[in-house]
C-alpha cells in the first residue's frame, strides 16, 4: 500500500515537473539543467541517514562518503545556479530603451 | 485543521509524543522543501524572478537536511557534520571559480557526485537489510523495495561513469571524436539484457546479493561503453540524459527509504531531463536511438560530392568588411560552439557596441544546440556583458529576423547554418531546423579553416553569391574587424 502512495507521490510529482519546465524559455536552459542537479542532490537526505545510522562501520564509512558526494554536489549546484541566475537578473536594457 | 494532514504524512506522530513531534517537524520539513522546489523551478520561466525563486529553493534545501538531523535513527553525528563541512568546502570554490564556457563538464561532474551518492545510500540500505547482526530480528526485504534499490543503484551507477565519461569528453582529457568497435551496439544490448536480467532476478529473490552487486557492476560498466560512441556535438543530448537518470536515481532512492522528498525531486529531475533531450533530439533532427547508438560522426555520410566540380568560397578583407558592418542598419550574429573555443565572446561584444553606437540594431541568433549542453551559449553571452533581450533563442522569431537583415555574421558555426538541411534530402542534416542567414543581403562566416562542422558535412552556404569568408581565428578576426570600425571613425 506504502509504495502505490509513493507512485502516486512519483507520478503526480513528474506530471508538475513535465509542465513547468516545458515553460521555461531556451534563455534559461543552462541554470534549468543546474538547478535540477542542484535540487537533485537532495540524496544527501539518505545519505545522511546512512552516515548517521547505527548501520556498522562500513556502511557508515560508504554514508560518509555519499555525504561529501552530496554535499558537494548541492554547494556547488546551488551556487552555479545562482551565478548564472544573476546575469540574467536586470531588466532587458533594449526593451527598457523602446 | 492541519492535524489530519500531518498525521497522514507522518503516521508515527501519535498524541504528541516527543518523538510524534519530532516526526512531524521532520515532514513538514520535507513538505516545505518539496513546495519550495517547485516554485523555485517555476520561477525559471521568468528570468527577472529565477533568481530569488532558486535561493528560496536552495532555503527548501536547507530545511530538508535540518529536518533530517532531528531523525530519530541518526545516532552519531561526527561524520554527517564532517561530511557536510567537506562537502560545503568542495563545492564553493568549484562554483566560484568554473568559467562559464565549461559548464556542461561542471554539470556533468556535478551529476556524477549526485549519482555517487545515490548508489552508495542504495548499497547501505542493501547490506543494512542483509546485516548478520540483525538478520533474524526482521524480514529482509520485500520485493517492492528490492526493486526500488534495484533502480536506485542501476541508475545510479550509470550515471556516475557516464557523467564521468561525458567530463572527460567535454574536458578533452578522451577524444571528442566518437570512439566505436564492431559489435559495439550489441555489446551493450547484452549487458543491457544481463542486468535487467539480474535485476528480476533481485525483485524474485531479494536476498541474492550476488545479482544486487553484479547489477552494480555491470551498470557502472554500461555508463562507459555507452557514452564512448557519442560524439562532441551530441553532447547536450547526453548531459540531458545523464540529468534525467541522476533524477530517476534519486527517485528511487525515495521509494527504498520511504521518503517522499526524494521522490519529487527526483521526478522534478527527471521529468526536466527528459524534456531537454527530447528538445535536443528534435533541434539536431535525429531521435533518441539514432544519437545513443548511432554513433553520428564516425563516418561522415556528406550527400554525394559532385565530384570534379572545384567550388571556391569568396573570401573579403577585414578593411572591407568593417566597412559594411559600420554603416548597417540590421544586424544578426550567429554564433556556435566555435566561438566559445575561440574566448571571442568578449570581443564579439565590443564589435556590436560599435554597430550599435553608429545607430545599427545587433541581434543574437542562438540555436538550440549551439554550444555543448541545452542554452550554453545564453550564458556564455550574457557572461561577456551582452544584454539578453538581444538574443533570439526561437529558431523561427531569428529568421523573421535574418529576413529583413542587412548583415548575418556566422562565428564559429556550421551545420546549424547549412541549406541542405532544407534542401538535400540525401544530406543527414535533411529535416533539422536551421537559421537562414542567406536571407540576408550579405553573410559574413568567420570560420577557423576550410573543414567541414561536427557532422562532417560540407556547407554549400559558404559558397552562396551573398556569403564571404573572414577565414582565421574568431577572436583576431572580430579584433581586427572592432580595431577597422574604430579607425574608420578616427579618419573623419
Amino acid at each position: 500500500m506504502t509504495q502505490i502512495f509513493q507512485l502516486y507521490v512519483f507520478i503526480l510529482a513528474g506530471f508538475i515537473g513535465f509542465f513547468v519546465i516545458s515553460k521555461v524559455p531556451p534563455l534559461l536552459h543552462t541554470p534549468l539543467m543546474s538547478a535540477t542537479n542542484a535540487i537533485s542532490g537532495i540524496s544527501l537526505v539518505g545519505a545522511i541517514v546512512a552516515a548517521g545510522g547505527q548501520y556498522g562501520k562500513v556502511s557508515t564509512i560508504l554514508g560518509f562518503i555519499a555525504v561529501i558526494c552530496a554535499a558537494t554536489n548541492v554547494t556547488a549546484g546551488f551556487l552555479i545556479t545562482d551565478r548564472m541566475l544573476a546575469m540574467f537578473g536586470g531588466p532587458k536594457k533594449t526593451e527598457a530603451a523602446k | 485543521m492541519t492535524a489530519p494532514l500531518f498525521a497522514l504524512l507522518a503516521p508515527a506522530a501519535e498524541g504528541g509524543t516527543i518523538s510524534g513531534t519530532r516526526d512531524l517537524f521532520v515532514q513538514g520539513s520535507y513538505l516545505v522543501a518539496s513546495v519550495l522546489f517547485i516554485l523555485g523551478l517555476r520561477s525559471l520561466t521568468r528570468p527577472a524572478d529565477a533568481r530569488l525563486g532558486m535561493q528560496q529553493a536552495a532555503f527548501g534545501m536547507l530545511f530538508a537536511v535540518v529536518g533530517t538531523l532531528l531523525n530519530h535513527e541518526i545516532i552519531t553525528y561526527q561524520w554527517i557534520i564532517g561530511g557536510l563541512v567537506i562537502g560545503a568546502i568542495a563545492g564553493y570554490p568549484m562554483a566560484m571559480k568554473v568559467p562559464m564556457t565549461a559548464m556542461p563538464q561542471f554539470i556533468a561532474f556535478s551529476h556524477a557526485f549526485g549519482a555517487i551518492a545515490a548508489t552508495l545510500v542504495g548499497i547501505v540500505e542493501y547490506r543494512h537489510a542483509y546485516d548478520p547482526a540483525i538478520i533474524g530480528l526482521q524480514p529482509g526485504l520485500s520485493s517492492g523495495t528490492a526493486a526500488a534499490l534495484g533502480f536506485e543503484v542501476l541508475f545510479g551507477a550509470l550515471t556516475v561513469t557516464g557523467s564521468f565519461m561525458a567530463f572527460g569528453k567535454l574536458q578533452e582529457l578522451i577524444t571528442g571524436r566518437p570512439i566505436t568497435f564492431k559489435g559495439q551496439n550489441a555489446l551493450n544490448l547484452l549487458l543491457m539484457a544481463v542486468a535487467f536480467g539480474s535485476f528480476a532476478w533481485l525483485v524474485i529473490h531479494p536476498d541474492a546479493a550476488w545479482a544486487f552487486y553484479s547489477m552494480v557492476g555491470l551498470a557502472l560498466f554500461l555508463g562507459i561503453s555507452m557514452v564512448l560512441p557519442i560524439g562532441g556535438g551530441d553532447m547536450p543530448v547526453v548531459v540531458s540524459l545523464l540529468n534525467s537518470y541522476a533524477g530517476l536515481a534519486a527517485a528511487a532512492t525515495g521509494f527504498a527509504i520511504g521518503n517522499n522528498v526524494l521522490i519529487i525531486a527526483g521526478a522534478l529531475e527527471g521529468a526536466g531531463g527528459f524534456i531537454l533531450s527530447m528538445m535536443m533530439s528534435k533541434a539536431m533532427n535525429r531521435s533518441f536511438g539514432n544519437v545513443i547508438f548511432g554513433a553520428f560522426g564516425a563516418a561522415p555520410t556528406g550527400g554525394p560530392k559532385k565530384a570534379g566540380e572545384v567550388r571556391e568560397a569568396k573570401t573579403i578583407s577585414a578593411e572591407d568588411a568593417a566597412l559594411q558592418m559600420a554603416y548597417a542598419g540590421s544586424v544578426v550574429i550567429i554564433p556556435g560552439y566555435g566561438m566559445a573555443v575561440a574566448q571571442a565572446q568578449h570581443v564579439c561584444r565590443e564589435l556590436m557596441e560599435l554597430i550599435q553606437k553608429k545607430g545599427g540594431d545587433v541581434k543574437y541568433a542562438i540555436h538550440p544546440v549551439a554550444g555543448r549542453m541545452p542554452g550554453h551559449l545564453n550564458v556564455i553571452l550574457s557572461e561577456a556583458g551582452i544584454d539578453y533581450g538581444t538574443l533570439l533563442t526561437d529558431v523561427d522569431d531569428a529568421n523573421r529576423v535574418l529576413h529583413s537583415a542587412d548583415i548575418a555574421i556566422i562565428i564559429g558555426a556550421n551545420d546549424i547554418v547549412n541549406p541542405d538541411a532544407e534542401e538535400d534530402k540525401s544530406s543527414p542534416l535533411y529535416g533539422m531546423p536551421i537559421f537562414r542567414p542567406w536571407e540576408a543581403k550579405t553573410v559574413y562566416v568567420i570560420k577557423r579553416g576550410k573543414g567541414t562542422g561536427f557532422s562532417g558535412v560540407e556547407n554549400p552556404l559558404f559558397f552562396r553569391d551573398n556569403t564571404l569568408m573572414l577565414y582565421g581565428d574568431a577572436k583576431n578576426v572580430l579584433g581586427s574587424l572592432v580595431k577597422e570600425i574604430k579607425a574608420l571613425d578616427e579618419g573623419h
